[in-house]
Parts: structure tokens; sequence; C-alpha cells
């Protein structure tokens, strides 16, 4: 009888509503990914990449182009933690140089990706008819043509007709930025002028399927203009999918890198490239398998990290899931 | 008499363009809505009924521009609503409010109970914080029927009798002065249909509400109505007061439409008549009156020329050659 009537107490304490603190979506999103392991490995694993990056200089034991030729293929010991390469530089300093490198190239697409390829999408999806038209024809030309070959065809241009251009121009200007971004500048145009296409098309959609949606009515009726429709109403309904979108594309972008580097179009030697390092190795690869192993490793687990985060993040930014 | 009508529409027509062929040339017009007019005074409620694909949704849409009209005029209070510029349109708007069907497609999954209700508060200055914000809408809530602490959860979270009173508690929200009811309870069971069409009653009462109810539930639009306007294939067929047009109707389809009301007594038996065909396109709607095709009581006369909604005793309109 007793546990009965503690059961109803505890249902009528129920009923009673209790107003919640104030929640918004960010924080609330913030909220459930907490509960998803993988994705705060992930999230773990991205800041202390982050962390590494930016304290490359103090944590690296060596420059990343230091180096003696006595040294060149030292196997993994106390003096070389994970081996030297061919010139005897240290695999290490190297990998965590380079870890600047990789989460740059990755974020640097990301966010172009996102600004441009969202913005432009939703615009395109929201107004539709001949707008839309016009917009996604510009995106399906640019589609049509083969991004690796767009990319190697930029860098080539890039790094041929820009090295040579006279000081004082607009491509002498760009060749310098590049010079001083070690070879960088000119893998960020290329990925910016090509990753923004399928998010383009991605929210282009997503923004066509919404905009036939009653609340977007409801809110034209309530007195929204088109850009806080577009802002308030269309957006915070795509940018889920968008940003996990985005987050998936990183592994991307990175390996992009990775490849141009590998195949000589990327970075400028010495800067230490995963991609190059990579490269660099697997000519010894019989001999000395650390040597692509390691920076292999460590572009799998960056690229493992920003998947679970961005798995982590679709199922956290639905408000739907608990 | 004319200071009290809220709302005049006159011959209020939206085609809707069909294309076709390789260049998507326009091949031809959807008539949704015809060349319709009618007044709503200030008050009452007005119900619109009809079957589906008649046009009373786009009626109600093109009345608050949520469809440009194609050609018409709507007066709501005198001032013509289609020839507003935009951004006059947006601060005229607050006074048409409307409810919609979907109970689930009209809220913003993404927004909070409190976002949704009180967004229009703060477009329109009407509120200068978020804290004065969640005042009015706590109020409004209760209002509504629900709990002043559901203002921070997301619309999921309810069932679809509660989410049409959040939609309902939205359209409050600016304290409109007419309300379009765009068939609030057809997505809705029928005890929760009963308690949403009761809560309609009550907030017209306490706020002084002109509705216009869009249904095709002729026993919902009997209940809540003072007036009855039929319509059939972007026409207005009939338009009574609700006790003549449900005791006395007119129209060959009125009557067909109301036999086919059950009656809640099994020991009644009622002839029910039965239409032949079904609802001939609007795409290419018949010549003369639109409902020849499938009227009993067809004369020559219903093939050439197309009736007129005509007062035939003291406010019951009827457009229909058999009246004459």
């Amino acid at each position: 009888m007793e546990v009965k009537l503690k059961e109803k107490e505890k249902f009528e304490d129920e009923t009673v509503i209790s107003e919640r603190p104030e929640v918004n979506l960010w924080k609330d999103a913030f909220r459930r990914m907490c509960k998803n392991k993988m994705a705060v490995l992930g999230a773990i694993i991205i800041m202390v990449l982050f962390i590494i990056a930016v304290f490359a200089p103090y944590i690296a034991p060596y420059h990343y182009a230091e180096g003696s030729l006595k040294d060149n293929f030292a196997r993994p010991g106390s003096k070389f933690l994970l081996g030297a390469d061919f010139m005897g530089r240290d695999l290490l300093s190297r990998i965590i140089y380079g870890t600047r490198i990789s989460l740059s190239v990755g974020i640097v697409g990301a966010v172009t990706a996102f600004l441009i390829g969202v913005f432009y999408g939703v615009v395109s999806g929201y107004y539709g008819g001949k707008v839309d038209n016009i917009m996604m024809r510009i995106v399906d030309i640019m589609y049509g043509f083969p991004t690796l070959l767009l990319i190697i065809l930029l860098m080539v241009l890039f790094k041929s007709t820009f090295a040579i251009a006279t000081p004082g121009t607009f491509a002498g200007f760009l060749n310098n930025i590049d010079r001083a971004f070690g070879g960088l500048f000119f893998i960020f145009i290329g990925i910016g002028v090509t990753a923004w296409l399928g998010m383009a098309r991605i929210s282009r959609g997503m923004a066509l399927s919404l905009r036939e949606k009653e609340f977007i009515e409801a809110a034209r009726a309530t007195g929204n203009s088109n850009l806080q429709i577009m802002l308030k109403h269309v957006l915070p309904n795509l940018i889920g999918p968008c940003i996990v979108r985005v987050t998936l594309a990183i592994p991307g972008y990175i390996t992009f890198e990775a490849f141009l580097s590998f195949i000589g179009l990327g970075v400028n030697p010495p800067t230490p490239s995963w991609g190059m390092m990579i490269s660099e190795g697997y000519q010894a690869m019989r001999s000395y398998p650390h040597l692509a192993i390691y920076p292999g490793l460590a572009l799998a687990i960056t690229m493992l990290a920003f998947n679970f985060l961005g798995d982590g993040l679709r199922d956290a930014l639905d408000p739907r899931m608990k | 008499m004319e200071n009290n009508i809220l709302l005049k529409v006159k011959n209020l027509r939206k085609y809707f363009p069909v294309r076709g062929g390789i260049f998507s040339k326009i091949i031809g017009y959807v008539q949704a809505v015809d060349g319709i007019s009618f007044d709503i005074k200030k008050g009452e409620t007005l119900g619109l009924v009809g079957e589906s694909g008649c046009g009373k949704t786009t009626t109600g849409r093109t009345i608050i521009r949520l469809l440009e009209p194609t050609a018409g005029e709507v007066d709501f209070e005198g001032e013509n609503f289609f020839k507003l510029s935009k951004e006059k349109l947006r601060k005229v708007r607050r006074n048409i409010q409307i409810i919609f069907q979907d109970p689930f497609g009209s809220l913003n999954p993404r927004m909070t109970v409190g976002d949704i209700v009180g967004e229009s508060l703060l477009i329109h200055n009407i509120v200068k914080n978020n804290k004065e914000k969640e005042e009015i809408v706590k109020d409004l809530l209760e209002t509504v029927g629900l709990n002043a602490g559901h203002i921070r959860r997301y619309p999921h979270e309810f069932s679809g009798g509660q989410r049409q009173r959040i939609g309902i508690a939205r359209a409050l929200a600016l304290r409109p002065k007419l309300v379009i009811c765009d068939e609030p309870v057809s997505a809705l069971d029928v005890s929760i249909q009963a308690q949403v069409i009761n809560l309609l009653e009550e907030l017209q009462e306490k706020f002084h509400l002109t509705y216009l109810f869009i249904a095709h539930d002729l026993s919902v639009v009997k209940h809540i109505s003072n007036r009855v306007a039929v319509m059939y294939l972007g026409k207005i067929v009939e338009l009574a007061s609700t006790y003549e047009l449900y005791e006395n109707p007119q129209h060959p389809y009125t009557k067909a439409l109301l036999s086919a009301v059950p009656i809640p007594d099994p020991t009644l038996k009622r002839q029910r008549i039965v239409l032949d065909g079904d609802v001939p396109s609007p795409f290419k709607p018949p010549t003369g009156c639109r409902f020849h095709p499938r009227c009993k009581y067809i004369k020559p006369i219903c093939r050439q020329e197309e009736p007129k909604l005509i007062d035939i005793n003291g406010g019951h309109y009827v457009a229909c050659h058999l009246e004459r």
C-alpha cells in the first residue's frame, strides 16, 4: 500500500511541468554530443592535434629542417624517437610540424566550403526558379570539370607561371604570399575553388525542400523578410547536415594536400607535409618502413578523429535524438 | 452596415500556370480560384466548405498574399491589400494571421515554442527584449491551454493537438483582427477536434476575432460558423447564414453535399444524393455552369451561360439558373 502511495506521489511530481533552463540549439547539441563517446574521443584528438600544431616549436625535439647526413635513415631509438629520414631529419619533429600543414589545409577547406557553399546553396534553393537555374548551372559547369585535373592545372599554373612573375604585379604578390606559407597558399586556393561546389548542391537541395514547408509560409505570414527567413528558418534546419558533411570532408582536403605533395605539386620542401613525408618515405619502404608508416599513421588518426566528430555532430544536431 | 465589414473580397482569381513542351511554355492555367467575391463582417465566422481541390486553401492563402493573386481585390478595413508594397504588406499583415492545417509541418523543428510563438513580437517591435517576449508568450500559452513551462521545449515533444495550440498561440501573438483557419482541425482526431474548436470559439469571444474558417467537415463548419460559403471548382456556388444553408439549401451541389453528412441516429434514414462522375479538372473547367456535367436538373442554359451569384432571399446567395 505504501509503495503504491509512493509511486503515486512520484507520478504526481512528474506531472508538474518544470520550466527548463534556457537552452539553445548549440548548447543542447553540445550536451548531446558529450554522451557520444566516439565523438568525444574524436574531439579530444582534434584538440590535442591543435595544441600540437600551435606549440610545435616547443614540443618538437628538433627543427623540422635541421639534420645531418650522418644520421640519415636512423632507426627509432633514444636520439630519434621515431627515427630520421634520408636527410637525417628527426621524423617525430617533422610529423609534429606537419600537423600545422594538415590542420590548416583541413580548416581552410572547410571554412571556404561552408561559407561560400552554404550561402550560395541557400540563396539558390530558397529563391528557386530562374535564380536557382542560373546559379546551379554555374555549379554544374564547374562540377563537370574533373576536380583533380582542375587542381593539378591550377597548381601547375601557380607554380610555373606565378613563380617567374615579376615582383610588384598581382601574380608576384600572390607568389610572395605563397612562399611565406611554404607553398600552402596555392593549395588553399585550389581547394577553396573546388570545395564549395558539393556543399552548394547539398544545401541547395535542402533549401529547396524546406521552402515548401508550412513553417516557412508561417514565417512569412508573421512578417519575416526573405533574409530573415533564410537566416532563421532555412539555415538552422540545414546547418546540421552541412556541418556533418563539412567535417566528413575535412579528411578529404587533408588527403588532397597529401596527394598533391606526394606527386610534387604541393608544398615546397622542406615544409614538412605528411603527404610529402610519405612520398619521400615510400621510396625506402622495404628497408625503412617507419619513414612511411608513422606519417601515414598520423594522417589516418587525424582523419578518423574528424570522421568520429562528424558522425557525433550529425546525431547531436538533431533535436529529435535524445 | 458598410463599416461593419472587415474584409471585402472582390472577384479574386488565382491561376497557376501549367508548363509543358520542350521550352516549358505556359500551355494553360489551372483556375484554382476563379472570380470569387464575399464579405466578412467584424466578429463573425465565415465558413468556407467544399471538397478537396476546389480552391478553399488557395483562397485563404491568396487573401493574405502568401500566394500572389492573379486578379481581384481584397479590401481589409478599407485598404486594398493587394496594392501594398512588400514592406508595407509585412506591417499590415499583423492584422491577418493564419492557422495552418498540418500541425507537424507548420512549426519550425529547430525553434523552441517560445521562439515560435514570440518571433512575430520581436519582428514587429512589440517587445524590446527576450524577457518581455517570454512574459507575453507564457500568457499566450496559458490562454491556449498549454502550460507556461512548455516555453523552452521543441515542437517534437508535443502531440498533434498541442502543436495545433502552439500554432494558434503563434497566430494570436500579434493580436490580429482576422484569423484565417485553414482546416485547423482536419489533421486531428475527433476528440481533439472538439477541444480545438471550443478553444477557437473561446478565443473569438475573448479577443473579438473574426474567422475565415476553411474546412471540408460540414458538421464542424455548422458548429462554428455564422455564415457558410460553399465552393465548387474555384467558384462560390452558395453563400448563406448557417441555419439557412443547412435547412434550406438551394444549389443542387449544396444539397448533395449536405446529404452526405452522417446523422448520429441509426433509426433515421436519409436519402443520400449521390453525384455521378468526378470533379472536372480545374485546368479545363466545363463551360457555363461548372456543375452542369454532374447536375440532375440541367437545363440548356446551364451549358452556355455561367450563373451569377445572386441574392434570392435577404443574404442567401446562390449561383444557379434554376433559381431564376
